[in-house]
């Protein structure tokens, strides 16, 4: 896989660390704040451990504190993904 | 002076139960009376390797009817079973920690084993797959505190908090322990205990300890004060308790079920022999003079200003081996005369839930107090020759006069504990 879509960040963290009550992952969370969709900052770490494992890549950990958003988290992972060489 | 120390005494205003033998205050205490066990074949994992397959497992739990989703990933059972006794415990004292002024309401509970089957699953992935396949939520989960810190986070109890680690003897330290919050101004303090380790790795724990009955049949598993007493079954869960200062509850018209007049604790001096399991344990026949379980009841005693004579019923620590049955007897007859207070046990009906015994022994005596009734001790029909109790067995005892109560309990390691329990002042 080369691209982490919204659809499967918002899967992996729901089996990561839960869905908060009043909060609708399906629904426009692309800007919303982690803590605004009830996420600490070890909720995100464990949900980075599963990316990391899933896609075979280590994320640089001074890069969370900007991907304080869902787009933002799509966007470094990404990034990421897209400077591995081909396969 | 009794009187205006029952006053004063802070109250406990509601009670959470997740017992072996009932999920529950209602479902537990019902089954109590009835003298319904809750000991049985483990079904938690396979037993069948084991010497011991018995257990007091809390049944019918399903822990997203009392866990939101956010929680499912980062906590083990033994926080679950936590945080559903809390909600109750609070539900039942119509307290809404809201209506508090900030940092008014803490958390004290006693734990022993932390998340044990949380800690197993986590070493599993470690040792199978590597380190990046550990979860981050391990950091918390597994740890004493995490009951405490998760019951604190839920209901925003942001004041003095803490976790006790005294075993057997925990439910009842932080009790006390609360009841210092609440001298220092609190408003309403969570505490109590849970535990729950009823996994393969918490097996090998328990098994190591000594101390546990082989016996496979549950009827015949543990039986405190016995001639027969072949040691303990171990069981999971226990009672949160919601205290608050007695004025303040009164203020507010909460029912009070009773209050905490006094606490004693003592600790086994050396060749004591308590360090192989409850007072005695697998080491058995090291008999001496350093179990000081009397002691903690004396001091409990003192504290509340009362004397034996004021005490109207015992739950005893009952370790169902036969030397630390004989010594609670000795310090009991020794305290009140040979048979001369009922005593009971009804964790005769759960087995030993590490901390979440004392806790739940204590709920035990407030519904006692409560409702004029002395739980029965279930399996044990008679004391033996050695122990000089008055115990209560086969059914309820009612008919008595039930204003004050001591509960007693050892923790493994030497914790002698003892709270004197009294109903609401009139």
């Amino acid at each position: 896989m080369n691209r982490l879509e919204l659809s499967s960040l918002t899967r992996i963290l729901r089996e990561c660390a839960g869905e908060e009550e009043g909060v609708d992952l399906d629904g426009d969370v692309l800007d919303q704040y982690w803590f605004e969709l009830g996420y600490d900052s070890l909720a995100v770490l464990q949900t980075t451990g599963y990316i990391e494992r899933e896609f075979g890549i280590v994320l640089d950990g001074e890069d969370f504190d900007e991907a304080d958003t869902p787009r933002r988290y799509l966007d470094m992972v990404n990034r990421v993904l897209s400077e591995r060489a081909p396969v | 002076m009794s009187t205006a120390a029952t006053a004063t005494a802070p109250a406990v205003t509601g009670i959470g139960v997740a017992a072996p033998n009932g999920l529950g205050l209602k479902a537990w205490w019902a089954a109590v009376l009835r003298g319904e066990s809750g000991i049985r074949p483990l079904t938690r994992f396979d037993a069948s390797p084991y010497p011991v397959r018995l257990a007091g497992e809390v049944p019918g739990f399903v822990d997203e009817e009392h866990v939101p989703s956010r929680l499912l990933q980062q906590t083990d059972r033994v926080t679950r079973l936590s945080l559903a006794a809390a909600k109750e415990a609070l539900d039942d004292a119509g307290a809404d920690p809201a209506d508090l002024p900030d940092y008014a309401a803490g958390v004290v509970t006693a734990n022993s084993a932390g998340g044990f089957e949380f800690g197993q699953r986590e070493l599993e992935a470690l040792w199978s797959r590597g380190g990046r396949h550990v979860s981050a939520y391990q950091s918390f989960a597994w740890f004493y505190a995490v009951n405490s810190g998760q019951i604190s986070i839920r209901h925003g109890l942001r004041g003095a908090s803490g976790v006790i680690v005294t075993e057997q003897a925990g439910g009842l330290d932080a009790t006390a322990h609360a009841r210092r919050q609440i001298r220092k101004g609190a408003h309403l303090v969570i505490t109590g205990g849970i535990d729950s380790s009823l996994c393969p790795w918490g097996w090998a724990a328990h098994l190591a300890g000594g101390g546990l009955s082989t016996e496979p049949d549950p009827a015949r598993a543990y039986l405190p004060f016995d001639r027969d007493a072949s040691g303990y079954v171990v069981g999971e869960g226990g009672a949160h308790l919601v205290l608050e200062d007695a004025a303040r509850a009164r203020e507010r018209g909460a029912r009070a079920y009773g209050v905490i007049a006094g606490h004693g604790a003592a600790f086994d001096g050396p060749g004591s022999g308590s360090a192989g399991g409850p007072a005695g344990g697998a080491s058995g026949g090291a008999v001496s003079s350093g179990c000081r379980l009397g002691a903690a009841a004396e001091a409990a005693l003192a504290d509340a200003g009362i004397g034996p004579g004021d005490v109207d019923v015992v739950f005893a620590d009952a370790a169902g081996e036969r030397t630390a049955d004989r010594r609670e007897a000795e310090a009991l007859a020794e305290l009140f005369g040979p048979r001369a207070v009922p005593v009971t046990a009804p964790k005769s009906m759960t087995g030993r839930l590490a901390a979440g015994g004392s806790a739940l022994d204590l709920a035990a005596a407030l519904m006692a107090l409560h409702e004029q009734v002395v739980p029965p001790t279930t399996g044990t029909s008679a004391p033996a020759d050695d122990c000089p109790v008055d115990l209560v067995t086969g059914a309820p005892r009612t008919g008595l006069r039930l204003r004050t109560a001591l509960v007693l309990a050892r923790g493994r390691g030497g914790f002698n504990s003892a709270v004197v329990v009294r109903a609401p002042a009139a």
